[in-house]
């Protein structure tokens, strides 16, 4: 395939793509802990919270969350800062937009993972814990934790596989993703075909790197597990 | 918060809403109609009879819709020879463009789901069906196909829920579907936040009255499976 001198601005693109999924994945990750948490033990209001979250969030298109995000969030940030007594005008990079909405959107799709896995918990655990003088936090990280990452792996698996997919529409807002770049090219070069079917190799590497990747780790945490398989 | 400007829009973003209802609807149909075929060739013994099937899953899944949507409709205009084909009337069209690009991709994913249920139709049920001496064909019409559409029904509705938020990105390619009529009348009045939200209610609408759908429709297949 002739890509004529563009490999490097793809690579670049390809770079910036990388960057946003992981970071992306790692915010919802923590919103999905938080929002699990929140789901399970806490108090009334603030589970009908997670519950409207998870429930409005998911009808979404990905595509609106993140123009909402990149319009109306700079929107309200600028408002609070105004109010605060700020006179200049905050604006939100393309990235920044594109890791809130992300993360936003699929924090949603976590926190229905993590509330499963956490179910799998058995409270005995969490007891022998607190017999131990374990405080809530180090239970958390030194019992439940390990054990939910575990039996979370293959969904989150599932869900960061989508989600390095949808970082392709933050291009909509003018991200330098691999998909803008992409889009550069063809402008130049007047060859679409080539070079969207070249950016799509390039997705279909990354997914195909990532699954390699959860399946390494799949192996990995479940090392001396019994299995039904033997 | 600009009330007005939200109530007012409301009926141009019921009209884009229409569109984007049918943009799942014609897609939705002609992906279910190439993916029973995918699918009943994906459980084939025979390696050769899979492969394609398998690539075209593969691809479609693995590759971002947006990717595939440009592909399609920017793609497609490289090459002379479709340029003077039959085809091109339909390919240099935004509406057909997103529907092709819509309908490949929502195939591979109802393949898989087929798929599974295709090997989850109980083997006795077969076995059942040949010892009464039906054909090959006729074992798929009346005992696999129709198992495999009940099992399948569940996976199948989450799937077009997808579908209706993925049918957003016809708004890329200047379609004037429920995203792109906001985007249109935001880029006008400058309110992104009441359009935007105004947008999402009626997405989650959408998502409810499908839902819906498909919970009528599985009480109706499994009616024999109600207590009498």
């Amino acid at each position: 395939m002739d890509l004529q001198g563009f490999g490097a601005q793809l690579a670049a693109g390809t770079w910036v793509t990388v960057q946003l999924a992981i970071v992306s994945m790692a915010c919802a990750v923590i919103l999905g802990l938080l929002g699990a948490s929140a789901k399970t033990a806490g108090p009334a209001p603030v589970r009908a919270l997670g519950t409207l979250y998870t429930g409005t969030v998911r009808g979404l298109p990905e595509l609106l969350v993140i123009l909402l995000v990149y319009f109306g969030a700079a929107n309200a940030i600028n408002a609070v800062a105004s109010m605060l007594g700020y006179t200049g005008y905050i604006a939100l990079s393309p990235f920044m937009a594109g890791v809130i909405a992300l993360a936003f959107n699929y924090g949603a799709y976590m926190t229905e993972v993590f509330r499963g896995a956490l179910a799998t918990i058995p409270a005995g655990h969490r007891e022998a814990g607190l017999a131990l003088g374990m405080g809530r936090a180090r239970i958390f990280r030194r019992i439940v934790l390990p054990q939910v990452w575990r039996v979370a792996l293959p969904a989150s698996g599932n869900i960061f596989l989508s989600l390095i997919k949808d970082t392709a529409l933050v291009s909509v807002i003018g991200l330098e993703d691999l998909m803008r770049e992409t889009s550069v090219a063809v402008g130049y070069s007047k060859e679409p075909f080539t070079f969207y079917v070249a950016a799509a190799f390039i997705y279909l590497g990354l997914t195909a790197l990532t699954t390699l990747a959860i399946h390494w780790l799949e192996r990995r945490t479940t090392h001396g597990m019994r299995t039904l398989a033997g | 918060m600009n009330w007005q400007v939200m109530i007012e829009s409301l009926p141009a973003l019921a009209e884009g809403a229409l569109l984007t209802l049918e943009l799942v609807a014609v897609s939705g149909v002609l992906g279910l109609v190439l993916a029973v075929p995918m699918a009943m060739a994906r459980v084939s013994p025979r390696g050769w009879v899979k492969a394609l099937p398998m690539a075209h899953i593969y691809f479609f899944r693995g590759t971002p819709l947006l990717v595939q949507i440009y592909l399609v409709y920017y793609g497609s205009g490289q090459f002379e020879a479709i340029r003077t084909s039959f085809l091109w009337p339909y390919l240099s069209e935004a509406y057909w463009c997103a529907i092709i690009a819509f309908t490949l991709n929502t195939s591979a994913y109802t393949a898989e789901i087929l798929r599974g249920a295709l090997q989850s139709v109980p083997r006795g049920e077969v076995e059942a069906a040949e010892a009464v001496g039906m054909t090959p064909a006729l074992i798929w019409r009346r005992i696999r196909l129709p198992r495999a559409f009940r099992i399948a029904l569940p996976a199948y509705s989450n799937e077009v829920i997808l579908m209706l938020k993925g049918s957003a990105l016809a708004s890329t390619i200047t379609l004037m579907d429920l995203t792109g009529v906001a985007r249109t009348i935001i880029a006008r009045t400058y309110t992104p936040m009441e359009l935007f939200l105004a947008a999402g209610l009626l997405y989650v609408l959408l998502t409810f009255m499908i839902l819906g759908g498909f919970r009528l429709l599985e009480k109706r297949l499994n009616r024999h499976l109600q207590p009498r």
